[in-house]
Parts: structure tokens; sequence; C-alpha cells
């Protein structure tokens, strides 16, 4: 039995050499910031302000996809709907002609090599903008070139017959509506076939300004369609965009001129209440347009769904500024673009009309 | 007619034989071509939808930074376009793929994410392909990812020690005590050590089915564990044959040494899968691997080094041994805790519970003849062997209640 004490000896040894180096390096990594063991971390705030200074990124603004440094590296800028709506030039006899070609899976791309099967108004999403003047005849064609039938439904004051509810163009039809452009303001215009979900989510919709008769003072026009594309079907969109694609006019800002009056189109056409704010600035609003009297000065206003407006307003400094969604969500995935407004110094800094 | 098996004169000629060895290749080749050319009707290829899977192999975080490890599943090439994170709502954000946003199938990427995240915040990391599929991973409570070094080595180490090596030994320090226990109470430790091990055998099971929905969809991982489990069962067999017969030339080693050696080995294997998943768990941020867990994990564990010496009680042999099997049933929990947090994938943690959960099967085999060749049939459902295996089960039982998470 002492060859076995012996043996119990050594295994006792053992066991407490282990034991010490054990507490010893548990001693050693007890120390904040590299504790392996413990699950609760520190309360105080103190351990957690510094733990978040641990954890911010080295200096790098840059790093923020939606902050990054503006030089058109992810969209290719002929890729980039154009920000400018149509001018208004004269109609032959009063009459003012369209045509507009539906194709279903057109290639989308809506976001930087993300692209979507969408449905489109002449292989762009969102649709043309539309324009003509109060009281003039709009005279809309509908080619379908899909597999489905698909409508065209206008807002604005029409007969029931040109409300694009009831008659459903088939897979390679065509139909006219025809109607007097009325009220001036901005109308949205988007398929109304069912399921009308699937119709307008998967792009078929766009924007129609209806101008006063007697014009508006003359402005640098933007025209911006507020959407969003849910790519997974899951019921959360993935991105948002101005102009059907996300970050479009992060990656190729929109240049102003220092003191230039702009005036923007805003529509939402997302079932979710979108709320367009400027940096740096205010804007005259005219809800949906419709009147020459702005309503508000105001840097955010809500719109609903389908709900729309215009926005005027002149960029007093030069510099680069933010134009977004005011909800964070909606702006962190895409529906943000810059202003470049540039330097004009022989300008006057509030020219009138 | 009469059989001979000499006679060649009735068999076809050599080249015919390779001929009909090679005739099924050649129609198989011949059929994949026209199954390619004609197809067979059915639109396989031309899906409605791309069919692309990405799978999150590995997710750590460093200051200021997400690094996510993929593995394309998929049937065809994939290409990361765009990269979200989500907190409580998703923001699209700048990253790098390495080696190439374009994967090839079964290809890796490393995508790095610059996000500034801040510890105790649930987050998610969303992928988004070419084609607009969508691919999430969660991370439940951000805590940084252990960076290899020599403090964090150490410190993992020392997890293993403390988890794995120290309970092993603990309970080798029972040896002088169940030695001391008379005759009759051989047979009840063996059923001990049984009751023991075969709980031990069906944790090691369910763990590595359940990890096993973590193995990318190609890798099969329950069909890892039947090889995992055959595979050790058939080696362990082999070896034993091996030593068996070294053993009858020499004379030195006992039957009860070689089934001690066997209880280490399939406990080592076991602990390694363990370790692994340890350390997996701690540096995939999702498993706090808080001190009650790891005393939970010591105490349960002690119950392995009775298992490993209770073969040996009634041997006599060199005491070196003890020191030697406990290291081996010990020793590669150090080992598995270390690979888990710098080197963790699904694949190697099932794998490894699964040789485990098979060596430990073929000890509970071994021991079970062992003692039926020692004691009669009868031993298994004797008082002693009854209460043993019994005693073996609730020990595990309870001592598990604290390393259930």
């Amino acid at each position: 039995m002492g060859k076995m004490k012996g043996t119990y000896g050594i295994v006792v040894l053992l066991l407490a050499l282990l034991s010490v180096g054990a507490a010893a390096w548990l001693g050693v990594s007890r120390r904040p910031g590299s504790d392996v063991v413990a699950a609760a971390p520190e309360a105080t705030s103190e351990a957690v302000a510094r733990g978040h200074a641990r954890h911010l990124p080295p200096t790098r603004g840059s790093s923020l996809y939606q902050y990054g440094h503006p030089a058109g590296r992810r969209f290719d800028p002929s890729q980039v709907f154009d920000p400018g709506p149509p001018p208004l030039q004269g109609a032959t006899h009063g009459v003012r002609e369209y045509t507009l070609v539906i194709e279903e899976d057109v290639p989308h791309e809506v976001a930087p090599g993300v692209t979507i099967p969408a449905w489109t108004f002449n292989r762009t999403v969102p649709g043309p903008v539309l324009r003509a003047r109060e009281g003039e005849r709009l005279r809309i064609t509908l080619v379908n070139n899909g597999q489905l039938p698909h409508t065209i439904h206008f807002h604005g004051i029409h007969p029931s017959a040109m409300d694009g509810v009831f008659e459903l163009v088939p897979p390679g039809g065509t139909f006219t509506y025809e109607f007097v452009a009325q009220p001036f303001g901005i109308m949205p215009y988007h398929c109304h076939s069912m399921p009308t979900q699937q119709h307008i989510h998967n792009g078929l919709y766009g924007m129609l300004i209806i101008d006063p008769k007697g014009g508006r003072p003359p402005m640098r026009e933007l025209a911006m369609v507020m959407s969003a594309f849910d790519i997974d079907r899951d019921g959360e969109a993935d991105f948002y965009a101005w102009n059907g694609r996300a970050f479009q006019y992060a990656d190729n800002p929109i240049e102003l001129q220092q003191g230039e009056a702009v005036r923007m189109y805003v529509m939402n056409i997302f079932e979710e209440a979108m709320v367009p704010h400027l940096h740096g600035n205010l804007y005259h609003l005219y809800p949906s347009g419709t009147s020459l009297v702005p309503a508000e000065f105001t840097d955010v206003k809500t719109l609903s769904i389908a709900e729309r407006a215009i926005l005027e307003f002149q960029y007093d400094y030069p510099g680069t500024y933010m134009f977004q969604c005011h909800v964070t969500e909606h702006m962190e995935q895409g529906l943000m673009g810059w202003f470049r407004v540039l330097e004009k110094k022989e300008r006057a800094r509030h020219p009138q009309p | 007619m009469r059989e001979n098996p000499g006679h060649r004169s009735g068999l076809p000629p050599r080249a015919l034989v390779w001929a009909s060895a090679a005739l099924p290749i050649l129609l198989l080749v011949g059929i994949i071509y026209l199954f390619f050319v004609r197809g067979t009707g059915l639109d396989l290829v031309g899906s409605p939808a791309p069919i692309e899977k990405l799978e999150f192999e590995r997710v750590e975080l460093r200051p200021g930074e997400i690094r996510a490890r993929v593995l394309n599943t998929g049937p065809g090439p994939v290409t990361i376009a765009q990269v979200q994170i989500g907190w409580l709502n998703r923001a699209s954000w700048e990253f790098t793929v390495e080696p190439s946003p374009t994967l090839t199938r079964l290809g890796r990427a490393l995508v790095t994410i610059p996000y500034p995240w801040t510890p105790g915040e649930p987050y998610e990391v969303v992928l988004i392909t070419s084609n607009s599929l969508v691919f999430a991973h969660e991370i439940e409570i951000a805590a940084e990812s252990p960076a290899p070094g020599p403090r964090l080595l150490a410190g993992f180490a020392l997890l293993g020690l403390y988890v794995g090596v120290i309970p092993v030994f603990l309970g080798i320090l029972w040896f002088p005590f169940l030695r001391s226990l008379p005759q009759h109470w051989y047979q009840f430790l063996l059923s001990l050590t049984v009751g023991l091990l075969v709980f031990l055998g069906v944790d090691a099971l369910a763990e590595a089915l359940e990890k096993a929905d973590e193995v990318p969809g190609p890798y099969q991982g329950v069909a890892l564990i039947l090889i995992g489990v055959s595979l050790s069962v058939l080696g362990l067999y082999a070896v034993n044959a091996g030593l068996s017969r070294r053993r009858l030339a020499s004379a030195t080693a006992s039957h009860g040494l070689l089934l001690a050696y066997g209880v280490a080995f399939g406990i080592g294997v076991h602990n390694l899968g363990e370790g692994l998943a340890i350390g997996g768990a701690y540096a995939l941020g999702e498993v706090a691997v808080g001190t009650l867990l790891v005393l939970g994990f010591t105490v349960h564990n002690l119950t392995e080094g009775v298992a490993v010496v209770a073969p040996v009680v009634r041997s006599e042999f060199r005491r070196s041994h003890l020191v030697w099997l406990g290291l081996v049933a010990g020793g590669p929990t150090i080992l598995g805790s270390l690979l888990g947090a710098f080197a963790y994938t699904a694949l190697w943690a099932v794998l490894f519970l699964a040789i485990g959960a098979g060596a430990v099967f073929q000890v509970v085999i071994e021991i079970t003849r062992y003692q039926l060749r020692q004691a009669g049939p009868t031993v298994l459902v004797s008082a002693p062997g009854v209460a043993g295996f019994g005693l073996g089960l609730l020990v595990m039982y309870v001592t598990g209640l604290f390393v259930t998470v």
C-alpha cells in the first residue's frame, strides 16, 4: 500500500499545482475588460460608458452607408431616375397624349447590386411623370404587355368609366383613358387591378402633375416619389427610396444653386406614413398641390398613404445638405439623398419671381 | 450441375468482365447527358424564384466592427450585394467581402461591417443577395468576441481545466476509498459506471442532434452523427483487438486497465466535443458562460473520474496510470474549449460529440460483457447491479440540473 500512497501524493500535488495556477490566472483575468468567466457585466454607469467608448469605431465617419462620400460609385449615374419633371410644353388642340406600356418582371436595381423583378410603366419605377395643364384633355393609352390584366387608376375628377377600376385591360390589350385634367395639383396614378397591393407594390405607380391654368412661378423643379420595396415578402419593407432606387441621390447628389428657388413635387405611395425633411432649411408647403397659397412653413410634414405635397424652398448657404424621410428606418434603408448647393456669389439672395 | 470454382473455361474473358463493370457507369453518363439535353418535361432548371442559400458559420464582434463568416450552401453561386444591420429596425451599412462578394457553391466569405455596435444590445446581421434574397443572423446580446491572444488563450485553457481536468482528477482521488470497499461492492461500482456512461452517451447524442440543425445542409449533420458513432465504436474494437493480441504476448496490462483506458478515451473525446460547444457558445455570443454553469460542469464531470477508475479498482497496475487516465479523460476539454473559442463551427462539435458518444457506448458494452464474464448473467439485475446503474443515472441527472440552460 506504500506505493499506492505515493501515487495518491502525486495526484494531490498535481491538483494543488493546477489549482494554484488556475487561481493565479483567475486573479489576472479578473481585471476589467478581460473577464472570461463572469456572466454579469458591471452595472455602474462609468463601466457602461467605458464599455461603449471601447466599442466605438475609430473616427471614420464615412463608414456609414448613408453618410458615405457621395462619389457616385455605387449607382451608375446613367441609371439614376431623373429628378426633374418634364417641362409643360404646349398641347396640340388642347389635347395631351401619353402612352404607358405595362411590362412584368422587368429587372429593377432597387439598391446597388440588388435586382428585383418589377412591374413597370415604360420600364421604370416609378412610372414616368405625366404633366398637363388644368382644363386640357388628357388622352392616355395603356398598352398591356404583361401576363396579367392591368388598369390605370388616376386620382382626380373624372367620369367613373375613366376611373380605371371597372375595365380590366387583358394581356396584349390596350385601353385609352380620356378625361379633362382637373383639378390642378399632384395626382397619383397606379394600377388598380387586383390584388391591388401586389400591383402597386411591384412598381405600377407614378405621378401626374396638373398645373394651374395660369401656371406657377418658374422655378427649378424636382419630382420625388417616396416608396418602398419588400423584397423577401415578409411584410416588412427592405428598402425605401426616392424615385425607386435606395440611396440613388446619396451616390449621385442633386446640384442646386445658392439662392435658387426650388419646387419639389413629393408623393408617398407606400402604405406607411412618410415625413419629407430638408436639412438646413424649411419649406413652404402646398398640401396636395391644390392651392396657390402655402399652408405652412415647416421642415417636416407627415405624408400619409398616397398623400402628396409641393415643397418650395431655396438654400441660402452653399454646402451639402441631406434630404430625407424623417422616419429613421426609412432613411437608413434608402430614403435619403444629398443636395449639393453650389456657391453663386453673383446671384441675388432672395430673387422675386 | 457440378460446381467448379477453379474452372475458368466457362467464365467470360477478363476484358468482358471489365467491360461489364464499366457498363453501368457509361450508361449513367449517358442518362445524365440525356437528362440535361432532353429534361423530363418538368421545368426543373428555370425555377420561378432563384434558389440561393447562405449560412452563417460564425459571427464575431470586434470594437466598431461586425465580422460574419458565411458559407454558400445553395445549388449555385451567390452574390452578396447589400448588408443591413438590424437594431430596432434595419439600416443599410457599408461592408466589405473577402475574398469576393460572389461565392461559389460551398464557397466561403468573410463579410466585414464597420458598425458601431454597443455591448448588451441585440442586433441582426442581414445579407441581401443580388437576386434580392435576404439572409439574417441574430445576435441576442452583443459582446466582444474573443480575439486570439495569450491572455485569452490562458483564459480558455483555464476554463477547460475547470470544466474537464480538475473534476476528473477529483473523481480519481476517490480511488483509495473505492479500493477499500469490500469485494462485493465492485459490481455495484461497475454498474454505477455503466449508468453514468449511458447517461453521458445519450446526453452527447442529444446534444449532437441538437447541434446538427446548425450544420450547413450539404454537410448532413445527422449523417455525421451516424458516421462518428459507428466509426468510433468499430475503431475502438479494432484498437482493443490489437492491444489484446499484444497483451497476450507481454501479459502485463490487465483487462481492467484496458477498460479504464477505453472509458478515459470515450470521456476524453466527449469532453472535446463538450469543450467545443462551450467555447463555441461563448464565441458566438449566444450563451454567457456564467460562473454557475462552469461550477455545474465541474460537479457534473466529477463523476467522470469515478467512471474512469472503477474498472481498475480490483486490479494491480502501475499507479502512474492514474495520472495518464485523468489526462486522457480530462485534457481534451482544454483543447476543445480553445478550438471552440477561436475556430468554432457546429460541424466539428457534432462530429466530436458523436465520436464521444460512440466511444462511450463501446465502453458500456465492454464493461457489461466484463461484468457478465465475472459474475454471470444475473449480475445486471442483482441488487448491486440495479442500484449502481440507477444511482449512476440519478447522479448524472441531479448534477445535470446545474448545466442545463
